[in-house]
């Protein structure tokens, strides 16, 4: 029984404590993230959500004075150990980012990027077939088929944020991490977003930064609450929504603070 | 009724009456600086064409030259060897009967004697006709036509630099000799043309103003913006990548950087003194070597290409860098694959702009020796490579500009022309480069 839910656990953080310069803007985080789970951070702005998730890629290194202590294990290997290469790590988790941010290349250049990088491919057809299944997959592919030459920068925001999507999921990774990714999209672009983030959690675990509580209660199926650099409360999203044993929670989610 | 109302949109109250003053007065200031800008820049074009062009066009003297064999090979071997001893000097009475045969011909009567009526010509025309002959010594005996450089004073009276009046006092040139030039004139044996030596050809000597160019020096100008390419853009670019994108920023790095502005703001004798120590008198470099121009003025230009490189490192959003990281590029190929082409216009932009600084400096050549007298041309003249002496464009221009006759001051002007035609090109290189590159995005 322990082993059949360590199968499930995909990201398990212990004692996660993050530093800019002076400011402890993590404290004692403790969260076991599940496989082909959606995960939603929740929390208000400046509470760490959105730092916490850059800290399960490493992304937090390119900022200088950033320091992150305590363990996060992927698949029970530590990813701040000496012996892990960023670069690696980054390939296994995926990452899409608050404003669309395409390459200004072809859209097709843009997904076939990280297979390029990574050496996923060898033929040409191999990698039009890699291109093909992430676009697919990002629920991009019908609009843009036809008009693969065509700049990224050049589609609407909805469209660039699928399509960012697309060349996150291209270099097969196995934990996407989408950073407030709704936030520059209009409803309807939102609702297509969130159609897919659903159909992600087929092949990855998702983990997912949100301000809006809707969207968390849509498309996750656990949500995290942070609020001041703690985890106040982490469990099944229903229960966080309906019945929270936080009363921090609580007011957060009918909006009394936040 | 509107006009009743206490605060009507109709009328103006003082206070907008006021600030709309003052922005007319604001507009018409900004409109007045434009305007004398301008008229600076117009007046100084002007300036510089009207004195200048006149050093595109040149006089030059067509006569019929008998290659008498008794003075130029009196044995008649035709062995080069001994062709070759007779110096310039011995050609001078070529000049002469040739001067005086064109004056029968045409009928024009002096009382000049042969060598004041040689007198105008250049006095390069002795030499051009030996290295003629050098050059094809079968034609030895028989009459040809050459088209000889006239004399700077007569060059100069016909671009009215040389009056009546002035040459009082100027024992090169007389009046009769002048009578001389108007009668040649109006024979069509002396006649004003485009002066392409001008351009493509070496420096002269004092004595010789009417054959001075500037091709030489464009070619001393030119090995050293190669050296400064060649150096400054990989160097300039390297270090700028390693400061933006991947040194730590701590105290060193700040003091570098702080170090790199002022080092643009350093007057450029100061990297010919330092050039004139560090390279010519401890590594023992050779003195007025474009090899030496080139580094100097590599040492000049990195602070201008480091910063514009930086700045425009600094202009692709970060958005693009985390984009290339999230999908697990490495720092490396996020600047080369991703930032870097970004970059590319803005770098481009700064690199021309330095070189056409570089191109433009003289100081620091003055220092090194840039200043060599190159009289020959190339290829065959010491000024074909990295190593010979040589000068440069604004060097030359400098060295004209310092020299006593006038004739040479209206070549100093003509050179600026020339060079104002580089940097103009090169600006305008510059900007359709970056039109170009950024339409792609």
């Amino acid at each position: 029984m322990k082993d059949r839910l360590m199968d499930t656990i995909k990201i398990s953080a212990k004692d996660v404590q993050v530093y800019y310069a002076d400011n402890h803007a993590i404290k004692d985080v403790n969260v076991e993230i599940e496989d082909k789970t959606v995960t939603a951070f929740i929390g208000p702005s400046g509470c760490g959500k959105s730092t916490f998730l850059r800290c399960l890629n490493r992304m937090n290194e390119t900022i200088d004075i950033c320091r992150v202590e305590g363990d996060i294990l992927i698949d029970g290997e530590d990813i701040y150990d000496r012996r892990v290469d960023p670069v690696q790590l980054r390939a296994k988790v995926g990452m899409v980012f608050q404003k669309p941010n395409p390459f200004p290349k072809s859209i097709y250049d843009n997904v076939a990027y990280g297979p390029r990088i990574h050496g996923l491919a060898r033929a040409k057809s191999d990698l039009d077939e890699i291109v093909e299944k992430s676009l697919r997959k990002a629920a991009i592919w019908d609009e843009v088929k036809d008009r693969l030459d065509a700049p990224g920068t050049g589609l609407s925001g909805g469209q660039q944020q699928r399509l960012c999507i697309a060349r996150a999921v291209a270099t097969a990774p196995e934990v996407l991490l989408m950073d407030e990714p709704c936030s520059a999209l209009d409803p309807i672009a939102t609702a297509q977003v969130e159609e897919l983030i659903d159909e992600l959690r087929q092949n990855f675990a998702v983990v997912i930064v949100t301000h809006s509580m809707q969207q968390a209660a849509r498309v996750s199926q656990k949500t995290a609450f942070f609020h001041l650099g703690n985890l106040v409360e982490y469990g099944d999203t229903n229960q966080i929504f309906t019945k929270p044993s936080d009363p921090r929670t609580e007011s957060y989610i009918t909006g009394r603070i936040g | 009724m509107s006009n009743t109302l206490k605060n009507s949109l109709l009328t103006l109250d003082a206070r907008t009456k006021k600030r709309n003053a003052a922005e007319t007065r604001f507009r018409v200031y900004g409109i007045a600086a434009i305007g004398a800008g301008l008229a600076m820049l117009i007046l100084l074009l002007v300036t510089i064409f009207g004195n200048g062009l006149g050093a595109f066009q040149q006089t030059f003297v067509t006569l019929n030259v008998p290659l008498l064999e008794e003075k130029l090979d009196k044995n008649s071997t035709r062995n080069l060897e001994k062709i070759k001893k007779v110096s310039t000097f011995g050609y001078a009475p070529l000049l002469k009967q040739a001067m005086e045969d064109t004056l029968a011909e045409n009928g024009i009567e002096t009382d000049l004697k042969s060598k004041k009526q040689a007198a105008l010509l250049s006095k390069s025309a002795a030499a051009q006709l030996r290295n003629y002959v050098l050059a094809n010594p079968d034609m030895i005996g028989a009459t040809v036509e050459f088209t000889f450089l006239a004399n700077a004073r007569v060059d100069g009276y016909l671009k009215d630099r040389v009056t009546r009046e002035s040459i009082a006092d100027d024992k090169n040139i007389n009046a009769t000799q002048l009578d001389l030039v108007d009668a040649l004139l109006a024979a069509e044996v002396i006649e004003q043309r485009f002066n392409l030596s001008f351009i493509t050809g070496a420096d002269a000597s004092d004595q010789r103003p009417e054959a001075a160019g500037m091709g030489v020096s464009m070619l001393g100008s030119f090995f050293m913006m190669l050296v400064v390419l060649a150096l400054a853009l990989p160097i300039g670019v390297a270090a700028s990548i390693y400061l933006e994108e991947f040194a730590p920023k701590n105290w060193i790095t700040d003091i570098i950087e702080v170090n790199i502005s002022n080092l643009a703001a350093v007057p450029s004798i100061v990297f010919g003194i330092l050039g004139l120590a560090v390279f010519i008198n401890s590594m023992h470099l050779p003195q007025s070597a474009p090899l030496v121009g080139g580094l100097v003025l590599t040492l000049m230009t990195l602070p201008t290409i480091i910063i514009s490189t930086r700045a425009s490192l600094k202009s692709v959003p970060p958005s693009i860098r985390d984009a290339a990281l999230g999908v697990g590029a490495s720092k490396m190929q996020s600047v080369f694959h991703h930032v870097l082409p970004l970059a590319a216009p803005g770098i481009l932009t700064g690199t021309i702009i330095g070189l056409a600084q570089a191109l433009g400096e003289t100081a620091p050549l003055l220092l090194i020796g840039m200043i060599g007298f190159i009289a020959s041309n190339a290829p065959d003249s010491v000024a074909s490579g990295f190593l010979d002496p040589n000068s440069a464009m604004p060097a030359q221009i400098y060295e004209w500009a310092k020299r006593a006759d006038p004739a040479f001051y209206e070549r100093a002007w003509g050179g600026i022309i020339i060079l104002l035609v580089f940097l103009i090109t090169m600006n305008t290189i510059a900007v359709i480069l970056r039109r170009r590159f950024e339409r792609r995005w």
